[in-house]
């Protein structure tokens, strides 16, 4: 590309040969805004005309500029004297021209106690709006037992396909290094009283009572609540969750109750293939570094293996199921119309559902140890 | 005038060249050839419409020309430069004088109308004070023809039409030479319509625009449009006044403008 170095700046000089004419040159364009300023304010009092016929380009900035130098000097703009080709623009340009101060944002004590105030509230809406839309979802879910035909049976299975079969290899591998973890962790601490084959045990309880269901829940809450966020929001901002409505159809058949229960079947299923890789975990660091045979390690694990420990962690998974499924939903369904909101939601729904699920979790463990279980 | 012949934008010299000059564009989808060879120029000053039908590639042009999608083959220059070149400089130069409007504004959503015009404006000029940013965005929103409050309000709270309106005040920002719109007057009511179409004349009269416009609405091609090219048969059928394009003898030319829609956009004018 050809550059020319004729950028002239902005100029404006009083005319010597006549008295209180300004005349002005170069260019008055947004690129020399600051130069533009600078002119004007050097420019010498006691001016009556300003004349820019010499200005080789002017843009809306460089009329905005004149234009507030003419209301600071208290300058008539009628003897501002522009080129022919130069008069639209200004016209336009004066037309639509006001003074109009900025607003200013308050930034102090007062708004930081207001966003304060505004956050509790709108936390309180939000643990009323889960605990309606639970028993929202309740209600349509027996429903669907009087009217079978409102169950959507194909969406349910695709659903399914993506929370379950799709997370199963993540789940089973991360599962499988957990266990591996905590075998070893154990093996650390049991090997000083010579009991490296309890080992067996805490693996066995670890994995069966809270680490199967808890990384399960933990994995989809962060994988599958943020999709329904995601899918359900999109719907939302591209108004199909309106058509849904106005067809008659109802979002909560539609994209709620194929998902919750796609989650509530799948989620169990995902725990025990969780809880079978973390007790093969477990195995691997015995057999590979801890010198338990795999031998001995299996018919150990099926001697001590206990039922109740299996009992404690499949309970809590549909409960999870249901908890991550519905935080999603909602997320999604509360999505408004900008790209902003569908972000916010969407962490909102994830760091939720996580919170839940731990938070539930620690009280279930509570439960149990009180009721000796 | 000197003026209008030795034309220079940031130190590039156009003089006489035409502002967009597109020869032998082919762009592909998989299988589906759009452009087989397409030349189109856009001339300094003049309004071209762009018509054609659906799916022969209105948009793909424009994206072509904007560097927005890469061609897979053609020349394209663009305000005196190669408009394919990934050179920062000559990229910078091409946006800073281009503005676009999308077919729903695409403004930000997560800002207010203000703000999105002022994005523009703070990108290029950081060192423009806030106050006469805020006034210039002001300025471009009052242009566009809104009124001043819609200033702080977020897209999501403006009709369709005020969208287009703050998109065409964000593509004004910088007072660029070259506009791009993209069916601006579609899903507006006639009057809106009608309007637009006068706020565009208007606009391109008092800034010096140079409009590449794309549209569907006959209304519009009689009442600003100096040229207009058509896009048929994977070519550039022809780009000339509305007037000689009623008599090409092309089946698709003469169903749109000689169907009862066209006549009556002629009738009208």
């Amino acid at each position: 590309m050809s550059v020319a170095p004729n950028h002239h700046p902005p100029a404006a000089a009083a005319d010597p040969a006549e008295p209180g004419t300004l005349r002005l040159s170069g260019r008055w364009t947004l690129r020399f805004a600051n130069e533009i300023g600078e002119a004007l304010r050097a420019s010498p009092d006691g001016i009556v005309r300003v004349d820019a016929r010499a200005v080789e380009r002017i843009d809306t900035l460089g009329v905005l500029q004149l234009l507030r130098h003419a209301d600071r000097r208290k300058l008539d703009f009628d003897h501002f004297e522009f080129r022919d080709d130069q008069k639209s623009l200004i016209a336009a340009i004066e037309d639509v021209h006001d003074e109009r101060p900025k607003p200013e944002r308050d930034t102090g004590f007062k708004a930081a106690l207001g966003r304060l105030g505004h956050a509790v509230v709108d936390n309180g809406r939000e643990v009323a709006a889960l605990v309606a839309f639970h028993g929202e979802l309740l209600v349509k879910l027996l429903r669907l037992f009087k009217e079978p035909s409102r169950f959507r049976l194909t969406s349910t299975v695709h659903h399914m396909e993506q929370v379950g079969l799709d997370s199963a290899p993540l789940v089973a591998l991360l599962s499988f290094m957990v266990g591996a973890v905590i075998a070893f962790l154990g093996a650390m601490v049991l090997r000083d009283f010579g009991a490296t084959i309890f080992v067996v045990e805490l693996v066995n309880a670890a994995f069966l009572r809270e680490f199967g269901v808890l990384l399960t829940a933990i994995l989809l809450a962060g994988r599958t609540a943020s999709a329904f966020t995601a899918q359900i929001g999109m719907m939302v901002n591209r108004e199909e969750v309106d058509a849904i409505r106005v067809l008659g159809l109802d979002p909560v058949d539609l994209l709620v109750i194929p998902r919750v229960l796609a989650l509530l079947a799948m989620l169990p299923l995902l725990t025990f293939i969780a809880m079978i890789a973390g007790l093969a975990g477990g195995m691997a660091v015995g057999a590979f570094t801890l010198d338990i045979p795999a031998v001995a390690y299996f018919a150990r694990m099926q001697e001590m293996m206990e039922t109740r420990h299996f009992v404690v962690g499949m309970v809590k998974a549909p409960v999870f199921a249901v908890l991550i499924a519905l935080i999603g939903c909602l997320e999604g369904l509360q999505v408004a119309g900008t790209a902003q909101s569908l972000g916010e939601r969407t962490t909102s729904s994830v760091v939720q559902s996580i919170s839940m699920v731990i938070v539930i979790d620690a009280l279930a463990a509570l439960w149990f140890m009180e009721m000796d279980y | 005038m000197p003026a209008a012949t030795m034309q220079t934008l940031d130190g590039v010299v156009i003089g006489d060249a035409p502002l967009i000059r597109v020869r032998g564009l082919v762009n592909r989808f998989g299988d589906q050839l759009v452009h087989d060879g397409v030349d189109l120029d856009v001339r300094r000053g003049e309004i071209l419409g762009v018509v054609g039908g659906s799916g022969t590639g209105k948009s793909v042009l424009m994206r072509s020309i904007l560097a927005l999608r890469s061609p897979e083959a053609g020349e394209i220059r663009l305000l005196g430069v190669d408009g394919r070149s990934r050179d920062p400089v000559q990229r910078r130069h091409i946006e800073r004088n281009t503005g676009v409007l999308f077919q729903d504004g695409a403004l930000f959503s997560s800002l207010t109308v203000g703000e999105n015009v002022q994005v523009p404006l703070k990108e290029y000029y950081p060192e423009l004070p806030d106050s006469l940013r805020y006034e210039l965005a002001l300025l471009k929103i009052k242009l566009a023809g809104l009124p001043a409050d819609a200033l702080d309000k977020l897209p999501s709270q403006l009709s369709g039409g005020m969208r287009k309106r703050a998109g065409l005040a964000r593509a004004l920002a910088l007072d660029p030479p070259l506009l791009f719109l993209d069916e601006p007057t579609a899903g507006l009511d006639p009057i809106g319509a009608a309007a637009f179409d006068e706020l565009i004349r208007n606009l391109q009269q008092a800034l010096g625009l140079t409009v590449f416009l794309i549209t569907h609405d006959l209304d519009t091609l009689y009442a600003i449009c100096d040229r207009v090219a058509v896009l048929a048969d994977r070519k550039l059928l022809a780009a000339a006044p509305v007037a000689e394009l009623e008599t090409l003898d092309h089946p698709w030319v003469q169903e749109y403008f000689n169907g009862p829609r066209g006549r009556a956009a002629r009738e009208a004018t």
